[in-house]
């Protein structure tokens, strides 16, 4: 399996290089906005359609763009896909537009999309670009939206609540889940607080699952190793 | 004839973790007995509850961080966290509340940091904050202190079924238990645009601050000077804050009386005295060298006084003592004190 290998970088953009649970990177929305599913999910989404058009974008030019002013190009073409991504929620999904409310436009500053443009797209071609923003999109939806499921279950009792703000009023309502009658809430889980004692948690889990995995492996017997060995020679 | 020989130090006291842990405990009785007597067998209860809770999950940890039980739950610190918080806990509390107050305390301010020793903020007072602001309701329901015409104290059995079942006794509504603090009772009414001097007629008043309150006052300032007669506990930081307190207190009191409540009132309200000798001198989380103490116990007394004034809570002992623990490390860089025989300056 080769470093640019498309499973390769899918692998890496969900899980390895996870944005939000190993490079820890975008903590800002991250923290902010993961209060519950459907806040985590809206502006997972957003996040990863300015990736994806942002990874295109600098990969198209990047021929053409001399590396001494790669950086401040960077910056215009995320700018300028920010803006386009957040016309469109503001005509298309006016009630999720005012809930995230400053955190699209936010998108911009995320270190995550910056990231990814100086150290993918401006390197490789635009297919491959294309795989590596939808991947660190998805990451980072995954952060979001597991981060908000945990805050929003322990503080609300619910999951996808308000969900019309993103499904819209026919479907909506009958997304949300009541996971416990007459739940009392646990506020510190909503409150900023609750994002960085889940945040923590979520890492702590991920950490314990790849040292499982790694376990696993070098117990697994030698023969798929020579096997592996023979395909690499 | 051979002497016996012995080096030093030939004065030798017995000053191990627990035996300090345990005169924290004991200095803490006058006090609880104050509690008791005007607010009922809830605290009592919420003691024990604590307790229980501390200890089985602080050996839990232990044990799922492989560390010999016996000698950390002998050094009583555990307890002495589930106290300080019990005696936080508005007496009649679900029994949840503590549970989970005594979890936050343990699991997420203690042993995620390391344990006792390594963890920067006082265990008890995250616990409280931790209930403070997820449940606002429960913990501001404080009862009326005994004296001041609640309907019949509770006895011990009726109080374990507030406790555990969430049910009075019938013919008592919840509310005519529970009453506004002293703190809480100034705060509204001076916002409310009256005087001090008008606030101070309410029944909930004493003799100097809050009836019944300056009585728990008074007993835990009697423990916490056996405490620092007995050197367990630094007498430079319950100076410092009762300093920071009075000094702050007095300025804005001088400048307008009738806005500002006098200082002898904001030292004998809420948890001023209980915090300045119980809880702000945690050996671990506060300042440790001898001007640095002096300056951490001086900023809770002011922070103590700046969110009972301005800030959005009645009181703020625990804000102000977890604020000054995350200052405590560089006041002790700043303060280090000259090495013997090292230059001034």
């Amino acid at each position: 399996m080769s470093e640019t290998d498309y499973r390769h970088i899918f692998k890496n953009g969900v899980w390895t290089q996870n944005t939000g649970f190993v490079a820890l990177l975008g903590l800002c929305p991250l923290l902010a906005m993961s209060n519950s599913v459907v806040n985590g999910l809206g502006l997972g989404l957003a996040t990863m359609l300015v990736l994806l058009m942002s990874n295109v974008a600098i990969s198209l030019i990047r021929n053409l763009v001399r590396p001494e002013v790669r950086i401040p190009v960077f910056v215009m073409v995320i700018a300028c896909v920010v803006t386009a991504v957040e016309l469109a929620m503001h005509a298309f999904l006016p009630a999720l537009y005012t809930v995230l409310g400053i955190f699209i436009p936010l998108i911009v500053t995320n270190c995550c999309v910056i990231g990814r443009a100086e150290a993918f797209a401006f390197k490789h071609g635009v297919a491959k670009s294309a795989v590596d923003g939808i991947a660190t999109g998805l990451g980072f939806t995954l952060a979001l939206v597991l981060l908000g499921a945990l805050r929003e279950a322990v503080g609300q009792g619910t999951l996808l609540g308000q969900a019309d703000l993103l499904f819209g009023t026919t479907l909506g309502p009958h997304l949300t889940v009541h996971l416990v009658d007459d739940y009392r809430g646990f506020l510190l889980a909503i409150l900023p607080p609750g994002a960085f004692i889940g945040l923590g948690c979520l890492i702590a889990l991920k950490n314990v699952f790849d040292a499982r995995a790694k376990r696993r492996a070098a117990a697994r017997p030698a023969v798929t190793t020579l096997v592996e060995e023979a395909g690499r020679a | 004839m051979r002497f016996r020989t012995i080096t030093s130090p030939h004065i030798l006291q017995d000053t191990s973790v627990g035996q300090v842990m345990r005169r924290v405990l004991y200095a803490m009785l006058p006090g609880i007995a104050a509690l008791l007597w005007f607010f009922g067998w809830g605290v009592l209860l919420n003691l024990l509850l604590a307790t229980v809770v501390a200890l089985a999950v602080e050996a839990l940890l232990l044990l799922a961080r492989g560390k010999p039980l016996a000698l950390y739950l002998g050094d009583y610190s555990a307890v002495v966290t589930a106290w300080l918080l019990a005696v936080a806990l508005p007496p009649l509390a679900p029994w949840w509340l503590t549970v989970i107050g005594v979890l936050a305390a343990i699991v997420l301010a203690k042993h995620l940091y390391g344990g006792l020793g390594y963890n920067p903020f006082n265990p008890a007072m995250i616990g409280y904050v931790v209930l403070l602001i997820s449940f606002p309701r429960e913990m501001s329901s404080w009862l009326v202190p005994h004296g001041l015409g609640q309907p019949a104290a509770l006895d011990l059995l009726d109080s374990a079924r507030a406790i555990f079942g969430g049910v009075l006794p019938a013919g008592i509504a919840p509310d005519a238990l529970t009453g506004a603090t002293p703190l809480d009772v100034l705060r509204t009414r001076l916002g409310l645009g009256q005087s001090v001097s008008e606030v101070r007629n309410s029944p909930v008043f004493g003799l100097v601050a809050g009836h019944g309150w300056e009585w728990v006052a008074l007993g835990f300032l009697g423990g916490g000077l056996w405490l620092v007669y007995t050197r367990a506990a630094d007498w430079r930081i319950p100076v410092g804050m009762i300093g920071g307190l009075v000094l702050i207190a007095t300025v804005f009191y001088l400048a307008d009386p009738q806005h500002y409540a006098p200082p002898w009132f904001h030292l004998w309200s809420g948890a001023a005295i209980f915090g300045a000798f119980f809880i702000a001198t945690d050996p671990v989380t506060a300042s440790t060298t001898p001007r640095g103490r002096l300056l951490y116990g001086a900023g809770i007394g002011v922070l103590v006084y700046v969110i009972r004034t301005f800030g959005g809570y009645p009181d703020g002992v625990a804000f102000a003592v977890l604020l000054m623990n995350i200052a405590a490390p560089t006041i002790d860089l700043y303060t280090q004190p000259r090495v013997f025989g090292a230059r001034r300056g």
